[in-house]
């Protein structure tokens, strides 16, 4: 688990192998907001323990928004139950560097508006750039 | 076409049996073996948000499972089938001799396991599952992912060559 601010964090992202780590670092690296974030790997876990940390860590820093990675992925199954028993929670699925840089930098709203929102902007920050010589 | 894979994980239906598996092999359907999932709908729309359009899933309890591979294996798609634990798959191939490949593709850690690979942990009372699988002639390798080496599961066993 890495979080890397003295500001409490707002939102859990948890994910495959590094890829929470590397979202937080790179909203770090691009903002300097990483510390709004705590990365969570499910590497070696299993789904029991992913969910164990989820419901841990969500419920040690009172956080009610995850970030995932796959929509269908084992950290986002484990962060849907923990949500069944905390109906609270917010789990937002898909997540990118722009998702999470918008939920870093919109902290005037509480935490469910500010997930609502990133999830819309990361959906309209894909792009597909196509080359003069794609066919 | 026969079922391509039997899979033991833990994970269920995740990303990497459905992208890492599934998309290579050209899966059509997955049967997810597994009594508790079996008997909770909450559980299978979990496990059903994983499962792209094109691919289908599904439950079932594992006396039904029994029944029906002979159907899965004369499904004209390939197919994964696929249990959450070593118990259940040894349980299925003690019932359906027919399987005999298994594949050993996560079990993650927890009490009592010993680490075998980076996805591999397991009690002593699963390593005698599988040396009782491998016993009836059932081959079990190691892989969790197609590009992966596929490991014996003497060679796992032993703790030799695991990168």
């Amino acid at each position: 688990m890495m979080s890397s601010s003295a500001a409490p964090p707002r939102a859990l992202v948890v994910g495959h192998g590094d890829f929470a780590a590397g979202l937080v670092s790179a909203v770090g690296a691009i903002a300097g907001r990483a510390g709004d974030f705590v990365a969570l790997s499910n590497q070696g876990l299993t789904p029991d323990g992913i969910e164990r940390a989820i419901r841990e860590t969500v419920e040690g820093l009172s956080l009610v928004v995850v970030f995932t990675d796959l929509p269908g992925g084992s950290c986002t199954i484990a962060a849907r139950k923990v949500q069944r028993l905390r109906p609270s929670l917010i789990v937002a699925a898909g997540s990118s560097a722009a998702t999470l840089l918008d939920f870093a930098m919109n902290d005037a709203v509480p935490p469910r508006d500010a997930a609502a929102r990133a999830v819309a902007r990361g959906r309209d920050a894909m792009l597909l750039v196509e080359g003069a010589g794609a066919g | 076409m026969p079922v391509e894979v039997y899979r033991i994980d833990d994970r269920l239906i995740h990303g990497q049996v459905v992208v890492g598996w599934g998309q290579p092999l050209g899966v059509g359907f997955i049967v997810l073996v597994d009594d508790a999932v079996a008997g909770s709908d909450w559980e299978q729309d979990l496990y059903r948000m994983g499962v792209p359009p094109g691919m289908d899933v599904t439950f079932a309890a594992l006396d039904s499972a029994v029944g029906d591979i002979a159907a899965y294996e004369r499904d004209e798609r390939p197919g994964i089938v696929l249990t959450g634990d070593i118990d259940t798959m040894r349980r299925l191939t003690e019932a359906v001799p027919e399987v005999r490949r298994v594949n050993l593709g996560g079990v993650h850690h927890s009490a009592g396991r010993v680490q075998r690979l980076r996805y591999l942990f397991l009690s002593p009372e699963e390593e005698a599952m599988l040396r009782d699988m491998a016993a009836r002639g059932v081959e079990i390798t190691a892989q969790d992912v197609p590009a992966a080496r596929p490991l014996p599961l003497e060679q796992v066993l032993a703790g030799r060559d695991l990168t």
